[in-house]
């Protein structure tokens, strides 16, 4: 295996006395798909503003390959009124190129009528696009969403994700998304990483298909495209974050037991290892028990 | 050269052809009151001129880039917000440069001179100064655009795509501070933001593209020289005010016109 395109160890920072990354070690490789879930305030965005160099951690680590090319999909861009930017020209912010090739990336993302089209006056949905399609430009070897879901059904969602998949198969670039959804990810996710300071715990999704239930509620097409993440906790997180002893959270049953009860406190970090119990229970769980259902 | 009209409308076109691009970035960056800050420090540059006895152009510059190094280090470590820095920095360095004016001995300082711009004053070396100095500021811009519109953008963007962030911002500050200090001399400390950022909102109106804007406020700025120029010539009024009440003129004059040119072409 070749080296990772970025690599974090042990990644440590705090803001004021708050410690939002406790001893972080995380690495993408080349073409692999990741998934960064974790609820609201988890440091999920500061992790990966760490991996890219936004943000210094005031310990730990971050190696990256040298002159990797990162394609950046913030989770909003505010473009003022005042600057006045046509699709067009957003579309070569960075790395000039023609007018064909523009056209040409738009249409691969369904947005091909907005290129003489102001950025500020573009809806949410073709905003995102409109960043994909740039990033489809710039041809990089790491692709970086933070959080392209947000507000967006279960259908745009699946629509997304497999926009996601084919600008991945094109580019053959690795994939680093963040997501504030703790159980609906996308399908072909290589790893899901669930994280909130540290790594609570990370895996393989398990596809929709298998769920004959969300098959029916989310209908086939989105089906395919969207993956659900069967959480393995041994820890629970107060409101404040910290870890507190438990069992497990998100009101779904855990009880499979591959407990590490010895790992309770602040150095705690679960690895790639961790993604256990999710296709070889020794007991038969009831999947409905299992899985998180919607309200 | 010798005519002092033909000097001054030459000085002025070349300042507005500076102040353009940088304006458009002024206005897409907010930094107008950064701008206004760095133009009252150079009133301290003139007394320090005066009194180590050196060109007080050279002075003016010299403290507005001492001023921008100061706020691009300060603002980043104050707990204050970046207008209260801002407002402290411009208002103490402008009282400390008329208490410093007052103990120059024996040079009447024409104070009005430097707070409202003496364009009609403007001589050879001045127009050399402009010519190369914005020359060179003009050129570093252009050389620094892309990745400097990225950064204005989107910062995330810029940064993870390589794009030195703080570098840019420390440059783009220092070049504002050359090109504030040259053009005091024209338009003075109380109106150089005015010809920074009126002639960009009225590109504003037409424009599709940051290009087209940064182009479009230099013409603007171009046009409101002449036209103050002109009006003072014609009715006998300050020269320096002359030209902002023009570059305002035709932003309203703008924001009357662009509506009704998109309305035909529609």
């Amino acid at each position: 295996m070749t080296a990772p395109l970025i690599e974090g160890r042990g990644l440590i920072l705090s803001f004021g006395n708050e410690r939002v990354l406790d001893n972080v070690t995380l690495s993408i490789n080349a073409g692999e798909i990741m998934t960064l879930i974790g609820p609201n305030g988890a440091g999920k965005s500061t992790l990966v503003k760490t991996l890219l160099g936004l943000q210094q951690a005031d310990q730990g680590e971050v190696t990256r390959k040298p002159g990797l090319r990162i394609g950046y999909v913030p989770q909003k861009l505010a473009i003022d009124q005042v600057l006045p930017m046509t699709v067009k020209r957003f579309l070569t912010l960075t790395r000039s190129a023609s007018r064909s090739d523009c056209q040409k990336v738009l249409e691969q993302v369904g947005a091909s009528h907005v290129i003489d089209t102001q950025m500020s006056s573009l809806s949410g949905g073709e905003t995102q696009r409109v960043m994909l399609a740039r990033t489809l430009l710039l041809r990089p070897e790491l692709l970086v969403l933070d959080e392209p879901t947000q507000g967006v059904d279960v259908t745009g969602q699946a629509e997304l994700y497999r926009l996601i998949d084919d600008i991945r198969a094109e580019l053959n670039c690795a994939v680093l998304m963040i997501s504030h959804d703790l159980h609906l990810v996308m399908a072909k996710t290589d790893q899901v990483v669930c994280f909130n300071r540290h790594v609570c715990c990370s895996g393989i999704p398990e596809t929709v298909r298998q769920h004959p239930e969300y098959r029916s509620l989310f209908g086939n097409q989105a089906a395919d495209a969207i993956g659900i993440y069967t959480h393995a906790h041994d820890h629970e997180h107060d409101l404040a974050g910290h870890i507190v002893e438990g069992g497990h959270d998100h009101g779904h049953s855990h009880d499979h037991g591959h407990h590490h009860g010895d790992h309770h406190g602040s150095g705690h970090v679960h690895g790639p290892g961790c993604a256990h119990g999710h296709h070889h229970h020794e007991e038969e769980i009831d999947e409905k028990d299992r899985i998180w259902r919607p309200e | 050269m010798d005519d002092f009209l033909t000097r001054a409308v030459i000085g002025g076109i070349l300042l507005a052809f500076v102040c353009g691009p940088f304006g458009a970035f002024i206005v897409w960056r907010r930094m107008a009151f950064f701008g206004d800050t760095l133009a009252h420090s150079a009133l301290l540059g003139v007394a320090l001129g005066l009194l180590v006895g050196v060109d007080v152009r050279i002075g003016m510059i010299a403290t507005c880039l001492a001023a921008a190094l100061i706020l691009a280090i300060g603002q980043r470590q104050s707990r204050l917000g970046s207008d209260t820095v801002l407002g402290m920095l411009a208002h103490s360095t402008l009282a400390l440069g008329m208490v410093a004016l007052a103990f120059v001995q024996g040079i009447a300082v024409d104070l009005m001179a430097y707070l409202f711009g003496d364009i009609l004053a403007v001589n050879v070396s001045d127009i050399w100064l402009l010519g190369l100095g914005g020359g060179l500021a003009l050129l570093v811009l252009i050389w620094m655009w892309r990745p400097l519109l990225a950064l204005t953008v989107s910062p995330e963007i810029a940064a993870a795509e390589s794009i030195p962030v703080e570098r840019l911002r420390l440059v783009f500050m220092l070049l504002m501070a050359l090109v504030i200090g040259m053009a005091i001399k024209i338009v003075g400390v109380l109106l150089i933001t005015a010809l920074l950022i009126v002639p960009a909102a009225s590109a504003r109106f037409f424009a599709r593209t940051p290009e087209q804007m940064a182009i479009g406020a230099a013409l603007f700025g171009a046009a409101s020289v002449m036209a103050g120029i002109s009006l003072s010539w014609h009715v006998d009024s300050p020269a320096g005010p002359s030209i902002v009440i023009s570059a305002a003129g035709l932003f309203l004059l703008s924001g009357v016109v662009a509506p009704l040119m998109r309305r035909i072409r529609a």
